[in-house]
């Protein structure tokens, strides 16, 4: 059995203990948000929170996570991801939308740590997050826009 | 037609081993080395396959960028190391690194990992750099973290992230020999004096 | 939001409302009073009455804005709110959800506004009609004194108004209007203007439901072993060790290979990598793209059969000066970001699916034909695909096919999810051809073109599939689209094509045979006004014909917005390149920067001319990603074979995507037309690696004559 916290509550799980997170996520809890795009951590679509960090849900074994808050888009609060998520609606980021839990974790993960990103720490926080979409530009914009929210 | 060389990321599922030097001789092959300064320095040499292995300088790099797998490619995704030699703010070592090494679940290989993992600073880089210059660099505390020689030795006889070379997971090289040895030529080449190779 | 997924609850939850089915265009159509039983997916409109309009969506929405575009055609008409339309995928039907150009449900060829424009309108515009007519006869007004404003009927005689829902049930039981006139441009409120996605909100919050997404109770999750080399087929499986991993339920040979079915993903992925296979080569391909590659040079070199000729290439003989290239351009990989899957459920003789098909029509009779159903007994649920660029859209439906044939050799009823990963997404074959281009040009001592021969070698994408008698008995034009039909005068011309076979398959890509057309020909013309002494801007301009404004116009605005001074500034290269694709005229100029030997594509400007501009943002959107999408592939991406013949990437180590810091700042400017849309999906593609090349070329002199800039193909 592996415990965990998952977006508050706490889960236990009776799985092979090498199972990825990303697929404990999606297969045992049904989060769907968290996506699947490469499994080897080269693309971030399955980005999640690992105690507060950004962390590849795909190349991290369950054990791992053993006594650990993992927080998923379904469960991201506060006034990052908020500024994010309407950023994201206001400008139309998405286009397939399938890489953008991913993007909007890691862009929230920036902006917690850093106010007023340039766009040299946008390249830099978001260079492990594919869009094959190419929606970049406005990913760049969203976050630029996002951190003038938050500034008030 | 020119090629170019961009910078791509092969290097993520390395193939076979491409390092021919994969044994490391301890202190006592260089005992009939008479002269202590030139058994010193040939000592140093002989920890250098390991100083200059990949599975050393893809995180002691002298830029700003790490390398990554035998073939030293550039690290996918890019990545560069930040104020705290741990990534950028968004994208930390810890968000692919783990405090293990995990076997992908598709296709071959792994992802490195080991509680801490992160970059040498700058000050420590090394690629590229010649047995000489890396050997002058170790020595001088205004570049090695302000150690002593003791000290140089307890980072190599001990530290558990040069430990992880010889455990580096599947799809990477490990470093010639082992921990033991490269701590006992450490030793050895300190009590023979510390001397660089030229 | 959720109004907008395929969802049979949220429809039925909307309650009791006018329901439309027509058979567009020209609205022969019957109205249907909405019961309270199931679900009747034939109806392009459903207005609910809760004054939710939900727009049944034919065309698949995998990031290009369908949902958005069709739902804005409607609601113009319809003098809606934006506010209350939501979009729904159409379940697969031939019969209804046709695209008009394709005589058969499908999306492709970007051709979804277009074909939509008039139909959609129409629904639109018939149930105004409708609910204008109830209202007249709920109020015993006259109709003719009755106006529609953003979801508000209003009489300002008698100072009565409504919303859509109220009236919703009246307005089923009036008759269906023959004809409806829709409006005149002018008068247009909704198209032309930008206005929030409808897709938007639930892509940005996790909620927004993929076919990978979905999970029904007892489900089994399958991963299939593909064979290494393309045409092998299975010898043998020792499934033993596959077996003993906790989760794996059974395995079973499929005509695919072998698939594995777990209680989750990580025991199937473990359980496949379990499996002993040997496989049967002898029908396989063994040959490495190198020696394809060879085969392809001898091919060119016999010239192809002739596919446009124009006067005699005897004018070559009288040439001052005769410029030869050779382009190698690799297979491609479309690595949609959702990897390749479907969901089937198998429940007393019925199948039902759930997957962003982009065949609906082909995936539904494939699937029924390998089940053994009257087509009736499948439903295809189409959801959301995250990305496709002409993945999902297969005239042999092998992911239907493979799906069924898992369902099948379960052989009980169940749940059964197909999942591809990355590597089998890349590994997989249906590529971009790869493909040979020679080319060359005579030019008399004035540096006029004189002749222009083109001679194109690949494997036909059409050919040898179901698909192959939309050709006609011709040949397969997706092969050489954009070496033939040039708007530039270049003199005496001929196109040859060489069709090659082999059993790696093939499919289109992201704009289809412009994707190496593109490049060959505009790098090539780049290089022959440069010999001819011109400006690649003004000397493309002098190259057209009068007749060709809409060429020029996008050519003008392009200089205009870029500024255009020449190919080479302050230390920075430009390049140019038009290109005609899917009937939408783009002109982009690229402004490279020499990183260390690396080009690091700055800025790219683009004017693009679609005739109506339906949802600018979207055109905008598609801009960007189709620029950034032909940028990551021209700098890093080749599917290769090596000795042998199997593929050697794997995953996005080896077959890198664009990345952010990669993505130059994109300017672009909508031609204002009054002509009929055109499609916007793939046509930002084509012009950028033509610009990059003519770009990097000035900046450095090198000439690129294989894509990608990164490496070697071969």
């Amino acid at each position: 059995m592996t415990k965990f916290i998952v977006n508050g509550r706490e889960v236990d799980l009776d799985i092979d203990p090498d199972t990825p997170l990303l697929w404990a996520l999606r297969d045992e809890l049904r989060l769907t948000g968290t996506k699947f795009g490469c499994g080897i951590a080269q693309c971030g679509a399955c980005t999640v929170m690992l105690d507060g960090m950004p962390r590849r849900s795909c190349v991290t074994p369950i054990s791992m996570v053993e006594g650990s808050e993992v927080t998923t888009i379904e469960g991201m609060e506060g006034p990052e991801i908020a500024a994010v998520q309407s950023a994201w609606e206001a400008i139309d980021v998405p286009q397939c939308g399938w890489c953008q839990s991913g993007q909007i974790m890691s862009a929230t993960a920036l902006l917690q740590q850093v106010a007023s990103p340039s766009d040299e720490d946008i390249n830099n926080a978001m260079a492990g997050n594919v869009c094959r979409c190419a929606t970049y530009v406005r990913i760049r914009q969203a976050i630029h826009d996002a951190a003038k929210t938050l500034e008030g | 037609m020119t090629k170019l060389t961009l910078a791509l990321a092969t290097g993520l599922i390395a193939a076979a081993p491409v390092f021919a030097q994969d044994s490391l001789s301890g202190p006592d092959a260089f005992a009939d080395i008479s002269d202590e300064a030139e058994r010193s320095a040939a000592m140093f040499t002989e920890m250098g396959k390991v100083l200059t292995h990949p599975r050393c300088v893809n995180c002691h790099p002298v830029g700003d960028t790490p390398t990554q797998g035998d073939d030293m490619q550039a690290h996918s995704p890019p990545l560069v190391r930040g104020d705290a030699d741990f990534g950028a703010p968004g994208m930390t070592c810890n968000t692919c690194h783990g405090p293990q090494n995990v076997a992908l679940t598709s296709g071959q290989g792994s992802i490195p990992g080991h509680e801490p993992w992160m970059i040498a600073p700058v000050s420590m880089g090394w690629n590229g750099k010649s047995l000489n210059e890396i050997c002058t660099q170790i020595k001088d505390p205004a570049r090695n973290g302000d150690r002593d020689l003791e000290a140089i030795y307890e980072h190599m006889a001990t530290d558990g992230l040069v430990g992880w070379a010889w455990d580096p997971g599947e799809g990477r090289t490990p470093a010639p020999g082992t921990q033991d040895v490269l701590g006992q030529l450490t030793r050895a080449w300190i009590d023979t004096g510390a001397v660089c190779p030229s | 939001m959720t109004a907008f997924q395929t969802s049979r609850r949220g429809f039925l939850a909307a309650g009791a409302g006018l329901m439309l089915s027509l058979t567009l265009p020209l609205g022969r159509a019957r109205a249907q009073t909405a019961a309270t039983g199931p679900f009747v997916p034939n109806a392009f409109i459903r207005i609910g009455t809760d004054d939710t309009v939900t727009v049944m969506i034919k065309h698949l929405e995998m990031g290009q804005g369908p949902y958005t575009g069709l739902a804005t055609l409607v609601a113009e008409e319809l003098d809606a709110d934006w506010a209350q339309m939501r979009a729904e995928g159409a379940p697969a039907d031939n019969g209804l959800y046709a695209n008009l150009f394709f005589g058969m449900q499908g999306t492709g060829g970007s051709t979804a506004i277009a074909n939509s424009f008039m139909q959609m309108r129409k629904a639109g515009a018939a149930a105004r009609a409708m609910l204008v007519a109830a209202a007249a006869q709920e109020w015993g007004v006259p109709a003719a004194e009755i106006t529609v404003s953003a979801g508000q009927i209003s009489h300002a005689g008698s100072g009565k108004s409504s919303g859509f829902g109220a009236l919703s049930e009246a307005a089923a039981s009036q008759p269906l209007p023959e004809d409806p006139p829709v409006k005149d441009a002018k008068d247009f409120v909704l198209i032309g203007t930008d206005r929030p996605k409808l897709d938007t909100v639930a892509k940005s919050n996790g909620t927004a439901i993929f076919t990978m997404d979905v999970y029904r109770d007892g489900m089994l999750t399958v991963v299939v072993a593909h064979p290494p080399r393309f045409g092998a087929t299975v010898t043998s499986v020792d499934d033993a060790e596959a077996l003993a991993v906790p989760g794996v339920e059974m395995v079973r040979q499929i005509p695919s290979g072998v698939a594995v079915y777990a209680r989750n993903t990580y025991a199937a992925l473990k359980g496949r990598d379990a499996l002993v296979v040997e496989w049967d080569d002898s029908a396989a391909e063994r040959r490495s793209s190198d020696e394809l590659f060879a085969e392809y040079v001898t091919a060119a070199e016999e010239g192809g059969v002739t596919v446009e000729e124009d006067g005699d290439l005897a004018a070559f003989d009288g040439a001052a000066q005769v410029l030869e290239a050779e382009y190698r351009f690799p297979f491609l990989a479309h690595a949609p970001m959702e990897p390749l899957d479907a969901v089937i459920e198998l429940a007393d003789g019925k199948a039902e699916m759930w997957f962003g098909s982009q065949f609906p029509g082909f995936d539904r009779s494939t699937a029924a034909a390998v089940l053994g159903v009257p087509e009736e007994d499948l439903t295809i649920n189409v959801l959301l695909a995250g990305g496709s660029f002409g993945r999902r859209a297969q005239g042999s439906a092998h992911i239907a096919a493979e799906a069924a044939e898992i369902a099948k050799a379960a052989g009980r009823d169940g749940t059964f999810k197909l999942v591809w990963t990355r590597e089998d997404d890349l590994k997989g074959g249906y590529y971009r051809p790869m493909t040979l281009h020679r080319l060359r040009a005579g030019l008399d001592a004035e540096g006029n073109i004189l002749g222009w021969e083109n001679v194109v070698v690949n494997q036909s994408i059409l050919m040898g599939t179901p698909m192959e008698g939309m050709l006609q008995g011709g040949p397969d034009a997706t092969s050489f689209e954009g070496s033939s039909g040039l708007p530039y005068v270049l003199g005496a011309k001929r196109i040859g094509w060489a069709r090659m076979e082999s059993p790696v398959p093939v499919l289109w890509w992201r704009s289809v045979g412009h994707t190496h057309t593109a490049y060959a020909v505009e790098t090539f013309l780049d290089e022959v006004l440069q010999a001819a002494g011109k400006d690649p801007l003004q000397g493309r301009l002098d190259l057209l014909p009068p007749e060709a404004t809409r060429e020029r116009g996008v050519l003008e605005k392009v200089k205009e917005i870029s500024g255009w001074t020449g190919p080479q500034r302050d230390g920075r290269g430009y390049g140019v390149a038009y290109v005609k694709s899917f009937g939408t005229y783009v002109a982009e100029v690229v402004e490279v920067e020499d990183r260390g030997g690396v080009p690091h594509v700055s800025r790219v400007w683009c004017a693009v001319d679609c005739g109506i501009a339906v949802n600018p943002n979207v055109i905008r959107a598609q801009m960007e990603g189709g620029i950034g999408y032909a940028l990551g592939t021209a700098l890093h991406d080749r599917i290769t074979l090596g000795a042998g013949g199997e593929v050697e990437q794997s995953n996005f180590h080896d077959y890198p995507m664009l990345r952010i810091g990669e993505m130059p700042a994109v300017e672009v400017a909508i031609i204002a037309s009054s002509a009929d849309p055109s499609g916007v999906g793939e046509p930002g593609v084509p012009p950028l690696a033509p610009a990059l090349g003519n770009a990097w070329r000035a900046l450095t002199g090198n000439k690129q004559y294989q894509l990608p800039f990164s490496g070697a193909i071969a």
